[in-house]
């Protein structure tokens, strides 16, 4: 579990040296039971009134109808679509950090995971409203679902679409599942601390954080299950956040739309997924870290560690950009080979352009040191490639839908307010629900900080010598045959 | 709580300052015969499973169970739905179809398997529950925390008051203490007030 770097390779403790299992809890802890900075209320105000603008553009929508979007002959889909794929892709950094980088041993993923897998949550929240809300009578949205309805039709099980319900909904579900339960111990924590807390407050939090820690009390034999538990669920976690992405990209790939009907679709769009997710991620630590003091837990070799995925990703969605004029090329496909040249030379070439330069070119700063570990550097980076994240969405939608195979129906796509409305108040709930999350519950994993501290470890050699000590050294020596 | 409410002896506790000394400790009562003890850790000690003695975990069978159950549930609902109870014909391809049925097994497979690993182990560790007479301890509050501690039941057959201290304070913890807990009827709520 613990932690020892090999100084020898430049590696280097994963908090701050001499921290203290103590200093940790306080650290982590400390932020819920102080009262919020003046700050964190303004970034909640400004968020809590971007949902409420969500709130009225999704009433009138529902009152309207799907008309008051821009969408229209030719281009069907527009930002609906593209924020949903968006959302996704930001919660997919999420589930790569707590569970792909677990099963990979990456232990500096413990000062990160946490805020991610809520991260995910949130914005897996932001993107299945869209599917609910482009249905168009969304009180008939349960057709979506294997349930008995009057028509006594069930859905069509070979529709990629379906497969996209299950996909999202099983990925929110176990996103959910995986962050409580590794919450479970931080609860206990909570609870134990507010143990010694007087009046309201103290009791308001012995009882909800007593409750959501189900009664935990540290056993080494609950512990046994649940590190398998903790396992297992990032061993399923792994393909299912493969799964999710592809199957998302099926609702593309298998159309016959130019554009859309390409087969390198499932890995471009997970590493895509990964991509901005990590972007986000460091765009929301940076504020975090810098507001309430983690610098200790949250350091910059994390930082750093995070900007060679973002590089390696922005590397990986480059190759498939390029990749795809190649075989539009080499397909001979008169169709194809017009869509790619339209969606880079034609009327949308500022979206093309715009997406290129944040997701290509602007992360390759990160080849130098110095830029990897700037945070003006790094925050700027992740702005940028949120959003030529959601440009690729967008170009990949809109450009294949608005030049239809016959130029009687080609057409231009321009939002509306709503569609504006919608997509910033989906922001403004997604910022609202995490500025609430690193309000009241723990943002770092304490335990699994804990647990790759140098002093977890039961052999650890300094360990050793300060008990040998205080005892004259006769304990024996540990399972030394292991 | 009434003060002058009977009390009973719950368990031994000891507690230590560092994960070397507990694991020592486990190991030791261990090998002294006790079989209803625990250690209690603010975060899983390794090598702690092995000096405790303890089997397997078989949370992997029962998500493996889940897993087949997701996996043919939803096999079975898109043959019954699509092919037998009401085909749709779209694009002239048959009601149901096998490959088209892989990414929602696949997906059920995950949901139901992930389920299980969540339930199974809170299960198998008889959570939640709403109290513990260990909770009666101040103490251990700090198990959370930074404080590792080993715990003896007095269910244990092993168990005595004067032998169970020895063997606890040839381990060298920090603090040892008797843990009781109130015996009056209502004794689970009265208690449970005090800790929920």
């Amino acid at each position: 579990m613990s932690y020892r770097p090999i100084k020898e390779i430049g590696e280097v403790y994963l908090t701050d040296e001499g921290m203290t299992f103590h200093e940790v809890s306080d650290t982590v802890c400390g932020v819920t039971e102080r009262k919020a900075p003046r700050n964190w209320w303004i970034a909640f105000f400004i968020a809590a009134s971007f949902t409420g603008v969500l709130g009225a553009a999704i009433g009138y929508l529902f009152w309207q109808g799907v008309g008051v979007w821009g969408n229209n002959a030719p281009v069907y889909w527009a930002w609906d679509i593209t924020n949903f794929v968006w959302w996704i892709g930001i919660g997919h950094a999420g589930t790569l950090i707590s569970a792909v980088l677990f099963i990979f041993r990456q232990k500096w993923r413990t000062a990160i995971n946490r805020a991610a897998e809520a991260m995910t949550i949130f914005a897996v929240i932001c993107a299945l409203m869209f599917p609910g809300i482009h249905v168009g009578r969304v009180w008939f949205a349960y057709y979506m679902f294997p349930i008995p309805n009057q028509m006594a039709l069930w859905p069509n099980f070979k529709s990629p679409l379906i497969w996209d319900l299950f996909a999202v909904s099983t990925y929110f579900t176990v996103s959910l599942l995986f962050w409580y339960s590794g919450l479970i111990p931080d609860f206990a924590l909570m609870r134990d601390r507010a143990m010694g807390m007087t009046g309201r407050q103290g009791k308001i939090r012995r009882m909800v954080y007593g409750a959501l820690a189900l009664g935990w009390r540290g056993s080494n034999r609950h512990w046994q299950h649940y590190e398998r538990m903790y396992l297992i669920l990032a061993a399923l976690s792994t393909p299912l956040v493969l799964s999710v992405h592809s199957v998302v990209s099926f609702d593309f790939a298998t159309s016959v739309v130019p554009g859309w009907h390409t087969t390198i679709f499932p890995p471009y769009f997970v590493a895509g997924a990964i991509f901005s997710g990590f972007a986000m991620v460091m765009t929301l630590m940076i504020i975090t870290r810098a507001v309430y003091g983690m610098k200790s837990i949250i350091t910059i070799r994390h930082l750093e560690l995070m900007n060679k995925i973002i590089m390696l990703t922005g590397s990986l969605v480059g190759y498939a950009y390029a990749m795809e004029f190649f075989i539009a090329a080499y397909s001979g496909n008169e169709y194809e080979r017009y869509v790619f040249m339209n969606r880079a030379f034609g009327p949308y070439k500022w979206a093309y352009w715009t997406m290129i330069t944040c997701n290509v070119v602007v992360p390759q700063v990160f080849w130098v040191k110095r830029m990897r570990t700037s945070i003006p550097v790094m925050f700027a980076v992740s702005i940028l490639v949120n959003i030529g994240m959601w440009f690729e969405r967008f170009v990949i939608i809109v450009t294949s839908l608005h030049r239809d195979f016959l130029p009687s129906s080609w057409g231009y796509y321009r939002p509306t307010l709503v569609d504006m409305g919608i997509y910033s108040g989906t922001l403004g709930f997604f910022f609202t629900c995490f500025l609430l999350f690193i309000r009241w519950v723990p943002m770092v994993a304490i335990a699994e900080v804990k647990g790759v501290l140098p002093q977890a470890d039961p052999h650890d050699a300094s360990v050793h010598e300060e008990e040998e000590e205080s005892h004259g050294g006769h304990e024996p020596e540990p399972e030394a045959a292991e | 709580m009434n003060p002058t409410s009977k009390k009973r002896v719950a368990l031994y506790l000891a507690q230590y300052d560092t994960t070397a000394k507990v694991l020592h400790a486990a190991e030791k009562v261990r090998k002294a015969g006790y079989t209803k003890f625990d250690a209690h850790t603010p975060f899983p000690v390794h090598g702690m499973d092995g000096a405790m003695g303890l089997k397997d975990s078989p949370v992997g069978w029962i998500v493996f169970f889940s897993g087949l159950t997701g996996v043919s549930s939803a096999l079975l609902m898109m043959w019954w739905m699509g092919g037998v109870d009401y085909p749709l014909v779209v694009g002239g391809k048959p009601g149901f179809t096998l490959p088209s049925s892989v990414p929602i097994m696949f997906e059920l497979m995950v949901l139901l398997s992930a389920f299980g690993a969540l339930f199974g182990m809170l299960g198998l560790n008889k959570l939640p529950r709403h109290h513990h007479p260990i909770f009666e301890s101040e103490t251990f509050r700090s198990a959370s925390d930074d404080k590792f501690f080993i715990s003896i039941e007095s269910e244990d057959p092993k168990f005595d008051l004067a032998e169970t201290k020895s063997v606890l304070e040839s381990t060298h913890p920090t603090t040892l203490e008797v843990v009781e807990e109130p015996m009056d009827e209502e004794k689970d709520e009265a208690s449970e007030e005090h800790h929920a």
